[in-house]
């Protein structure tokens, strides 16, 4: 999996286009990170990895690296 | 595996009543700053609900459908063996709201009544009952009624459900008709997920108390609302619709030995914009086959798919048409229909 395609997820998701972000940032900091843009991601994992990610799961979540791992481990 | 198929049975009349207070969600700031509730409609696409008033219940929007539609369509009531009423904010927790209506309707004591309790999925359900109905010798017409108050289910400082709920109600025929065509249904369940969209307190298990009426701060937004009221997890909802319903539709259609592309008309559960957006999209839909009313009526959970009909519809399904029809939700509860219609007869909707 391409980390570029996973931040670009969470960036298109959180509307933070042009914004520098990295898998080092904790997602909670993240002002626009709620249910609403929770859907996006949702939306946008299904369609770039084909993975499903539940609400639990991101509440469990502490940095994008995090997010990562989670992805790559489901897509296995 | 719950599949079924029917051949000569059909919805012939359809009809529909809306509550006369039109919320328009951009100025319902009572409880929340513009900003977002502007981001919240920008997402939903909830842009107006309609709101029954406080002694305005789900059968009195259906009875204002059922009316017109056996007045305006001449049907003798006493042709009406069946009446189902569907719906999850009934009048009263007993009795049955069903037979409250066969009496107020005038219907014949021979008429057996009965009511379904299932959401979002519940419309696509009871048809499958009254087509089941229909289809035994003897039985002539079957009256569906389906109506929901859901703006009385969820708080209105609930950042996560106040902006999308509203109310309607509609009253179908269903009956023996010839050369209607063939129509199949996939009707599932899954209660593993019943947490996912609830009301906690006021039924049996946990009974109506003084503790289940508090308010109470239920997220990090603040959110207020009591344990008597709706809550949803709409993350898991939308995960559970993605991962279920292409692949019910496809089975469905297989089922049918038919085809999206043969289908006039794709009515989707109108849950919120964004995810019947996403759902059209990956299902590669024809945005011109697929009839939304998201923004006019918002979430109506089970009236959703006939409101759509009733709306966007009319005038539209003269002759012979094959409509898809995909109700999700509540339960989990999901149900998948392949409808086949002829000159089906949709009556303006009635606001009340």
């Amino acid at each position: 999996m391409k980390e570029n395609k996973l931040l670009e997820a969470f960036q298109e998701a959180l509307e933070l286009e042009g914004e520098i972000i990295s898998l080092d940032d904790t997602i909670e900091d993240f002002d626009n990170w709620d249910s609403i843009s929770r859907l996006s991601l949702i939306a946008l994992l299904d369609e770039y990895f084909e993975v499903e990610v539940t609400n639990a799961e991101f509440d469990s979540l502490n940095t994008l690296r995090d997010l990562r791992d989670l992805v790559i481990n489901k897509q296995k | 595996m719950a599949k079924l198929s029917f051949e000569n049975i059909g919805i012939t009349h359809l009809a529909g009543a809306v509550p006369k207070t039109v919320i328009v969600n951009r100025d319902y700031t009572d409880f929340f700053s513009k900003d977002v509730v502007n981001t919240i409609v920008d997402k939903t696409g909830v842009e107006h609900r309609r709101f029954s008033r406080k002694d305005q219940t789900a059968s009195d929007l259906c009875f204002a459908a059922a009316e017109k539609l056996l007045f305006d369509n001449e049907i003798d009531k006493s042709e009406i063996d069946i009446l189902l009423f569907i719906s999850q904010t009934p009048d009263y927790r007993m009795p049955a709201t069903s037979v409250i209506l066969q009496h107020r309707l005038g219907l014949s004591k021979d008429t057996a009544a009965f009511d379904i309790n299932l959401g979002c999925s519940g419309f696509v359900y009871g048809l499958s009952v009254a087509f089941a109905y229909a289809n035994m010798p003897g039985v002539r017409k079957v009256l569906v009624l389906n109506g929901e108050t859901r703006s009385k289910v969820y708080h209105p400082k609930d950042r996560k459900t106040a902006f999308i709920f509203g109310d309607a109600g509609i009253a179908a025929i269903v009956e023996r008709q010839e050369n209607v065509g063939k129509s199949f249904f996939s009707l599932n369940s899954d209660g593993s997920k019943s947490d996912l969209i609830k009301v906690d307190a006021g039924g049996y298990r946990n009974p109506s108390s003084p503790e289940s009426l508090k308010e109470k701060v239920v997220d990090e937004n603040g959110s207020i609302r009591t344990d008597e009221h709706g809550h949803m997890n709409g993350a898991d909802v939308f995960n559970f619709v993605l991962r279920e319903i292409p692949k019910s539709i496809k089975q469905t259609l297989a089922y049918a030995n038919s085809t999206i592309d043969e289908c006039d008309f794709i009515v989707c559960h109108q849950a919120n914009k964004f995810m019947n957006d996403y759902l059209s999209r990956k299902l590669k839909l024809d945005n011109a086959k697929v009839p939304t009313t998201i923004e006019k009526y918002g979430n109506t959970s089970s009236v959703s798919i006939p409101l759509t009909i009733v709306d966007q519809l009319k005038d539209k399904l003269d002759g012979h048409r094959k409509l898809l029809l995909s109700g999700f939700g509540v339960g989990m509860s999901w149900a998948t229909a392949v409808l086949s219609t002829k000159d089906l007869r949709i009556l303006t909707i009635v606001e009340v």
